[in-house]
């Protein structure tokens, strides 16, 4: 712990902090554009300039310089002050200075840093420097004039997404940051940049000239695009979500967002049920959805109910789904006699009987630290961008990493075993000999793997290479499975998962199907169930359904939700439903006044703490307590080549297909159409 | 005070003879070289302390004493690398040009010895790319060497293994800094590294590296084989050694010239370059170590000791002893402004205030060549010279404001004349 005083204050730093951390640490504030947190450091902005003795009679990089014992730094005096003012100048000579048609404007650095370091006027008289826009993707808009070169963007794609996307050319003054030969970003981690970006070089393109920071409501949420519960923060204007950015949260999502997640916002605006539909049984439009009455649809569906005699009726979760509303759904199905409650809509049936056995035990911050790690059946990058990440971190750290499927482009050095499932029983020498001298193993099981049967398998080889194991003093548990959907933990511990998954529910021919926003559902094996679709997007669930109840999305509602690791989160209501939609729970408590059944809840307040009397995990925020590691059972065998399910990553849920953005991505970035606007 | 035939170093400086490994080893390069080895690494560095030798690549660092701060045994298994800076860009300076030409086995043999001695397992030459004619002698000599069983493979019969690469450089200044440099060899784009870690705890590849000038290391053998003491015996103290000066500009005789260090500049010109052009009197100003160092005044530097020290004293330095004379025919500011182009052109564009200050200087340079400024502007372009020098990761932004800086201190009349000049004009033409 070296010692160092700071404007005279003594303080110690950490063993191998910064002079620019230890000053922090100090409670300066030092300036700074190329430093960040996350990326390596360049020190060309040199902006967080301080004074250093012993050392050079000159200012110093407080970014680069290591702290060392005994260092009398200063950050206030006029040498300081001089260099970081004439700095901030030459970073203003060369800008536009733009900032009323700025989209950066009110949470722009340099905006900020020119208040504190700016010259009242300029001394420069000549003409300033002028880029020419580069092309960047459907997501990522440039305006390269205002350019301050800090390469926070190269950096980002170097070191956290781990592709050479973006660049620097030429040189001196004539440097300009692009990509590649103009090519659209790819990466699903591209939009970052933007957030990294201290200026307004980089700005978002769906959101551009949309709305000032200052106008915006900011809501603390949770990201339902994939089960990684990415924190976000919602700003929404007026009934409007206008975007989505990462918060920091070391633990999920560090302060990364993949671009589903920001993006898909738009979506929420678009295709939206605003109203309740029915399909007319007779007449002209027999067959069509007509609009109807909140009554009209709750007669409709008790009379069916009733109809199919007691318990005749089923709940089919789907992938954003909050916990509350799955809780509502399973009390007023519980009153009605009925357990039917499932959630794996596209038919898996993996033993869910334990959590640890389905969870991302080792968590995201911990397989980090896995020396060797097995993946079965995940193509990553399109499941949970932000787990992928931490594997290229894992992997730069010394990790060997084995996968079993199709060969799919990682960002880290691996080593592909074949596609078989099989494969789990048979195991090639070295890769058993890796895992028997791992001192941190890990198995990572992804949709792929479940679908052929790999989850059993892979937790036989937990066991035997002893996965969950105390190291030192701290319990660490190498088994992970992830999931795609949002609201799959939660919907476990809720008991949505029959033991033979959906085909329990197909096989009871329930008299109605209550869907909860479910929309990979094949509805074609409901034929004689009326199909009660409650969700907020006209996607394949609200086509199929017989009665449509236009509920919330998870913007528009608070709720709980348990991401992959069994990490139990809470997000807010950013914004209201439109039109005739409800919150999810609202319509279920009033569809239990029209079946005439108490479910022993009246407001929001009431239904969590039923909820959390009834699962105790989802009342506290943080890790649930998943239980001990389960055996696994030596048969069935898994077999059988992998597939991964998500053909498309732009548009693996109802809000994503809505949304422009994510289409104009799938379009450009995965179908490889040319931007429209080249072509005409 | 001169240097006399039998104390020359390079011996074949102007390729009167082949440069060829016979004609090589007649002037006696490669001369048991074995025996050299044999004194150890640790007695080398001492030598190359003792001789006083600092680096000639501009900045005067004690050769020896960077030397021994490479590792004397790698821990984790890491080489060591040399390179050798053969980048020579400054503007002004020739002088590895000519060693590398017609005497290259000089620097070969120093390249085995100075690699030997900090225990490195090879030597990269790192020459700039226009350097075509001078990059085939050197390979020429390379292979010469490697086929004679001099280097590669139990090198001289040492029983030490070590090989020499040349790299060709793409033609940019900035890499002739030594990160930049190492950046460059990497694969990568030039643009210098933050030290620390220094080269010599992570320089190549990450590998331990020294980064030596070309003459740096060509000197070497023979200060071994003749001692320390006989080359501490030149110049002053800590300015030891002989030197090759590059003198060009308007003497009579431009020319490249080995010569004792501290020698004064009158006796420099005079004996080697036939005087100035239009006599002593005709002597406006002379830049004493290549582009980025600060001119001289004639008055000031007639008498002075080219070394180090002296050329300091004068608030210059001697950088690579490319001396730029300059007579009254010259027209400074446009010197000057050529110099600021220059670095504008070169500046790799990493630290703001180089990127964004080089362009500044150059554009305001560019308008008081004909006195299109305020007589306010003077000042102004001090501090931009002051904002750029020492804030910036490598010393280009120094070597861009020092020119100028130069200027403002001895040439503010003649500054001052052209804004007054140009607005007497304009006041003219108005009436």
């Amino acid at each position: 712990m070296p010692k160092v005083t700071v404007d005279g204050q003594e303080i110690d730093a950490p063993e191998g902090a910064t002079v620019l951390q230890a000053c922090e640490l100090a409670g300066k504030e030092i300036p700074r554009f190329c430093y960040h947190e996350r990326l390596s450091i360049a020190g060309n902005c040199r902006m967080c300039l301080v004074e250093v003795k012993p050392g050079p009679p000159k200012p110093q990089a407080s970014c680069a310089l290591p702290a060392t014992e005994g260092q009398e730094i200063r950050t206030d005096s006029e040498m300081v002050r001089a260099a970081r003012e004439g700095v901030m100048e030459f970073l203003l000579i060369n800008h536009p200075l733009d900032c009323p048609i700025c989209d950066q404007g009110g949470e722009c650095d340099l905006q900020d840093q020119s208040m504190y370091y700016g010259r009242g006027a300029t001394r420069y008289h000549e003409n300033k420097r002028a880029v020419t826009e580069k092309y960047m993707g459907p997501l990522i808009k440039t305006i390269m004039t205002r350019c301050i070169h800090c390469t926070r963007c190269v950096r980002f794609s170097e070191e956290i997404a781990g592709v050479d996307e973006i660049g620097a050319l030429y040189r001196g003054e004539d440097m300009q940051i692009t990509t590649y030969l103009e090519q659209a970003a790819q990466h699903e981690l591209s939009a970052n940049v933007i957030d990294l970006c201290p200026v307004g070089a980089l700005t978002s393109r769906p959101y551009s000239f949309e709305a000032r920071p200052w106008e915006l409501k900011k809501t603390l949420s949770i990201d339902v695009s994939d089960a990684v519960g990415a924190n976000i923060r919602l700003d929404s204007r007026g009934r409007e979500v206008m975007r989505a950015l990462p918060r920091i949260n070391d633990d999920v999502n560090e302060e990364w967002l993949s671009d589903k997640a920001r993006y898909q916002v738009d979506g929420l605006t678009r295709r939206r049920l605003d109203s309740v539909w029915m399909r007319a049984v007779s007449g002209e439009r027999a067959g069509k959805l007509k609009q109807a009455s909140w009554q009209d649809a709750f007669d409709a569906i008790v009379k069916a109910a009733r109809q199919g005699g007691e318990g005749s009726i089923a709940a089919v979760a789907g992938d954003l789904v909050d916990c509350e509303t799955m809780f509502a759904a399973k009390r007023l199905l519980a009153e009605l006699g009925s357990d039917k409650l499932e959630g794996r809509q596209t038919g898996l049936d993996y033993d869910c009987s334990s959590l640890a056995g389905i969870a991302f035990n080792s968590t995201f911050a911990g397989i980090e630290t896995a020396d060797a790690i097995l993946i079965v059946g995940s193509q990553v990058r399109h499941e949970a961008p932000l787990i992928n990440v931490r594997l290229r971190k894992a992997a730069k750290r010394g990790a060997k990493i084995f996968l079993i499927g199709p060969e799919w482009d990682t960002t880290f050095a691996c080593e592909f075993l074949g596609e078989d499932a099989g494969l789990l029983h048979d195991l090639p020498g070295h890769v058993a000999d890796a895992f028997k001298d791992a001192a941190r193993p890990a198995i990572i099981v992804g949709p792929g793997g479940l679908a052929a049967n790999a989850l059993h398998p892979a937790l036989v080889l937990a066991s035997e290479w002893n996965l969950a194991r105390d190291i030192d003093g701290e319990a660490w548990n190498g088994f992970n499975v992830i999931h795609t959907a949002a609201a799959r933990m939660g919907a476990v511990m809720l008991g949505y998962a029959q033991k033979g998954g959906i085909k329990d529910v197909i096989d009871a021919a329930p008299a109605v199907l209550l869907s909860l926003g479910a929309d990979s559902l094949d509805y074609s094996k409901f034929e004689n169930s009326l199909k009660v679709y409650i969700g907020h997007h006209g996607d394949a669930g609200a086509h199929a359904a017989d009665i449509i109840l236009p509920a919330a999305s998870y913007a528009e509602k608070d709720g709980t939700y348990v991401n992959t690791e069994g990490r139990v989160q809470f997000a807010e209501k950013a914004v209201f439903a439109p039109g005739d939609a409800r919150e999810d729970w609202t319509i279920l408590r009033a569809l239990a006044d029209a079946f005439g059944v108490t479910v022993g809840f009246d407001s929001f307040a009431q239904l969590q703490s039923a909820m959390i009397e009834a699962v105790p995990a989802l009342g506290e925020e943080g890790l649930a307590p998943l239980g001990k590691l389960p055996k696994g059972k030596k048969t069935p065998k898994a077999k059988g080549a992998i597939t991964y399910p998500i053909a498309d990553p732009y548009l693996t849920n109802p809000i994503a297909r809505a949304s422009e953005t994510m289409q104009r991505c799938s379009a450009e970035l995965v179908h490889g159409e040319d931007l429209l606007e080249a072509a005409e | 005070m001169s240097l006399s035939d039998k104390d020359r170093i390079f011996t074949n400086l102007y390729g009167f003879q082949s440069a060829g490994l016979k004609a090589a080893q007649a002037r006696g390069d490669w001369d048991d070289t074995k025996a050299l080895l044999a004194k150890g690494q640790d007695a080398i560095i001492e030598d190359v302390k003792a001789s006083g030798l600092r680096g000639r690549g501009g900045a005067g660092f004690p050769t020896g004493m960077k030397w021994s701060f490479m590792p004397k045994e790698s821990k984790d298994g890491r080489p060591s690398f040399l390179v050798i800076n053969a980048d020579e860009s400054e503007p002004g300076s020739c002088k590895d040009r000519e060693i590398m030409r017609h005497d290259p086995h000089k620097l070969i043999e120093g390249a085995l010895v100075a690699g030997f001695a900090m225990r490195a397992r090879a030597a990269y030459i790192y020459i700039r790319g226009e350097y075509i004619r001078e990059a085939e002698a050197l390979q020429a000599a390379i292979d010469e060497a490697y086929d004679a069983g001099l280097i590669g493979k139990n090198a001289c019969g040492s029983g030490y293994d070590y090989d020499v690469f040349l790299h060709r450089g793409a033609g940019a200044y900035i890499c002739g800094e030594e990160t930049a440099l190492i950046e460059s060899l990497e694969g990568k784009k030039g643009q210098p590294r933050l030290k620390p870690p220094f080269p010599a705890g992570a320089g190549l590849y990450g590998c331990p590296t020294t980064v030596n000038n070309v003459e740096s290391i060509a000197v070497v053998p023979t200060i071994l084989r003749r001692g320390p003491a006989w080359f501490d015996g030149f110049g002053r103290e800590k300015n030891s050694g002989t030197k090759l000066f590059q003198i060009s500009g308007h003497v009579e005789k431009p020319c490249v010239v080995e010569e004792e260090m501290s020698i004064p500049f009158r006796e420099l010109i005079e004996r080697h370059c036939g005087g100035i052009r239009g006599g002593w009197d005709n002597l406006l100003a002379v830049i004493p170590g290549g582009s980025s160092v600060p001119l001289v005044p004639a008055e000031q530097i007639m008498d002075t000791p080219m070394d180090f020290d002296g050329l300091k004293e004068l608030g210059s330095g001697l950088g690579t002893a490319a001396v730029i004379v300059m007579d009254k025919s010259t027209d400074i500011v446009r010197a000057i402004s050529r110099i600021s182009y220059f670095y504008k052109h070169e500046s790799c564009g990493q630290c703001t205030p180089c990127r964004e200050g080089t362009g500044w200087m150059w554009r305001v340079m560019k308008r008081l060549e004909t006195g299109d400024a305020d007589i306010d502007e003077i000042d102004m372009l001090h501090t931009v010279t002051k904002q750029v020098e020492g804030h910036t990761i490598c010393a280009l932004g120094d070597a861009a404001a020092w020119p100028i800086q130069g200027l403002i201190r001895h040439f503010r009349p003649e500054l001052e004349r052209r804004i007054a000049e140009r607005a007497n004009t304009l006041q003219e033409a108005a009436e």
